[in-house]
């Protein structure tokens, strides 16, 4: 009897476990094997031959895409938070039905499908539209300047596509805060921008991590908005493996350049969680003094 | 002066949605918008019409797109929300070895770019010479779609008051019966939003289905295809009408869930949830 007791969460997870492993574990490591193969496609194909070169050799071909989407990626994350901590403040705020019905004007606009959406920015954005004139109204813009298929349209769009990813985090770490503290703060005499940074921005800290890196990760990887907003001069790393994929079907370099993504991501995601985390560490520390 | 410093915040929270409804608005107008070449051209000088609703369903190829698309997000939605909230049951009630591998194997894919999954699922079907299709689609989306559902039946786990089960327990009730009559149907509104959340994200999917689709054709594929000809009306309008059903779908959803939370009186006060929990509240 216990040992079956025992056995139940496996039951329980076996089916989810086992999908995972096979279309998302197992997947990756066919995706190394081809990252490691020569030859080409039209001349009998591709060869496992521990191929090592293709990984410097997809470095060095796509450092341009590769720099983009770093800077990219990094303004929409940035804009998207300046963009998310004040809204959900504001909504964090609300009571009740006010609450629902602004979380829920902010989520929906992401039920419609995401390439219809960045093709309507696409007309927003476009040279004769309103947006522009007033832009150029104002002189924000030169007269003959435009805004689609600039490097422009395409962080505003990665900001766009992925606010929610922001947004909820953020909003979830809000809502959770105890209102008590910044009040015992303000008793104590801090201004209401001591008690933001001292108390509210480090208390909310989780939630703007896992929103920047929630919105950082698949801005680096998107080609879409730099497809539709880009045009053909925006290119990031994701068109390049997707043309790779797709187009080329050089699959090696494809697959090497995937690789070479994720492990920059990793890299990125690993020092941002130490210095996001010791932060989050020394205010801990400075609770117990 | 006084009333704009108090205000700041809400004003801007206004503009703040404002900018997050644009697209929506542009999207719905520019289905009414009327057309000499019945494609879209953005442009309202033509007068509107309402031509494209009346005709919505006009196009062979996009409704079969459609159509594919809805069969998709059906199968994927059922299959990842069943098996998804076995695997948050497992990991909110148990401590088991292993937990934290898994909790990792479920973190992982959201973490991971879609663009690497679609990818490496294209490897593996490759190598095996797999024919792109159909399945091959269903089972990326489940495999994408299983995460969130997870996350998010387990925030609703997490908020549970387990009293009620042993109350339930208490008076005779078998485990079976005690699932069946106090447990399924208090977190059910959590796997009702899950479900929603899959089959949100299921028939949005464009990168993932660009990989693995073969010759078949989503209706974020089709828009994709048509975008360079010119895109027919028609597809606003069809996303306008998508659109108003999910609208009401989360209100059903929003408002269902806090009924039970009323009716049950179990309220999720302290969620010591992760934070990627929040969709469950959306």
């Amino acid at each position: 009897m216990t040992i079956r007791r025992r056995l139940i969460p496996y039951w329980l997870l076996a089916p989810g476990a086992l999908w995972l492993l096979l279309f998302f574990v197992i997947p990756m490591g066919f995706m190394a094997q081809q990252a490691l193969e020569s030859g080409a496609l039209l001349t009998g194909g591709f060869t496992f031959t521990w191929e090592w070169s293709n990984f410097p050799d997809s470095l060095s071909g796509n450092s341009e895409q590769i720099v983009r989407s770093f800077y990219y990626a990094g303004a929409a994350t940035i804009l998207a938070l300046l963009i998310s901590y004040p809204l959900a403040y504001a909504i964090a705020q609300q009571s009740g039905r006010w609450r629902l019905l602004l979380l829920f004007a902010v989520i929906a606009p992401f039920f419609t499908t995401y390439l219809i959406r960045t093709i309507a920015w696409k007309t927003i954005l476009a040279d004769q539209s309103p947006v522009i004139d007033v832009l150029q109204y104002v002189h924000l813009l030169p007269d003959d300047g435009r805004v689609l298929a600039t490097s422009g349209a395409v962080i505003a769009g990665l900001t766009y596509n992925f606010l929610p990813f922001m947004i909820l985090p953020i909003y979830a770490s809000i809502e959770r805060l105890d209102m008590r503290l910044i009040e015992a703060a303000r008793d104590l005499y801090a201004s209401s921008t001591q008690a933001f940074l001292r108390v509210t921005l480090p208390m909310t800290a989780p939630g703007i991590v896992a929103g920047v890196l929630l919105t950082f990760i698949p801005a680096f990887g998107d080609y879409v908005n730099a497809t539709i907003l880009g045009g053909t001069h925006q290119n990031m790393i994701g068109n390049k493996i997707q043309s790779l994929f797709l187009v080329e079907r050089d699959y090696p370099e494809a697959a090497a350049l995937s690789f070479l993504m994720m492990a920059l991501i990793l890299a990125v995601v690993v020092v941002y969680i130490r210095l996001a985390g010791t932060e989050a560490f020394m205010g801990e520390e400075g609770e117990r003094a | 002066m006084r009333w704009l410093r108090r205000n700041a915040l809400r004003i801007y929270a206004g503009l703040a949605v404002l900018y997050m409804l644009i697209p929506i608005v542009v999207i719905a107008v520019f289905s009414f918008a009327e057309t000499p070449k019945d494609k879209l051209n953005f442009a309202i000088s033509n007068g509107f019409t309402l031509e494209y609703w009346q005709h919505a369903f006009a196009i062979q190829e996009l409704n079969d797109a459609l159509r594919t698309s809805l069969e998709l997000a059906a199968l994927a939605t059922v299959i990842s929300t069943a098996i998804g909230t076995l695997m948050a049951l497992a990991l909110v009630r148990y401590d088991f070895f292993g937990r934290r591998a898994s909790n990792l194997l479920i973190i992982l894919p959201m973490a991971t770019p879609e663009i690497v999954m679609g990818a490496s699922l294209l490897s593996l079907f490759i190598f095996y010479s797999a024919p792109l299709g159909f399945t091959t689609l269903l089972i990326a989306h489940v495999m994408f779609c299983i995460s969130f559902v997870v996350v998010v039946v387990r925030s609703r786990l997490i908020g549970f008051d387990r009293s009620l089960e042993e109350a339930a327990r208490d008076l005779g009730a078998t485990p079976v019966q005690t699932f069946r009559y106090v447990t399924l149907p208090l977190i059910l509104p959590g796997v009702f939003a899950a479900a929603l959340l899959a089959f949100a994200l299921s028939i949005d999917d464009f990168v993932i289905s660009n990989f693995n689709s073969g010759t078949t054709v989503t209706f974020p594929l089709y828009v994709f295809g048509v975008a360079l000809r010119g895109i027919p009306v028609q597809v606003n309008a069809i996303a306008t009408m998508l659109f108003m059903v999910t609208a009401v779908a989360i209100l059903l959803v929003v408002w269902q869930q806090r009924r039970a939370e009323r009716m049950a009186s179990v309220k999720p006060e302290q969620e010591k949830t992760d934070v990627l929990a929040s969709p469950a509240r959306a």
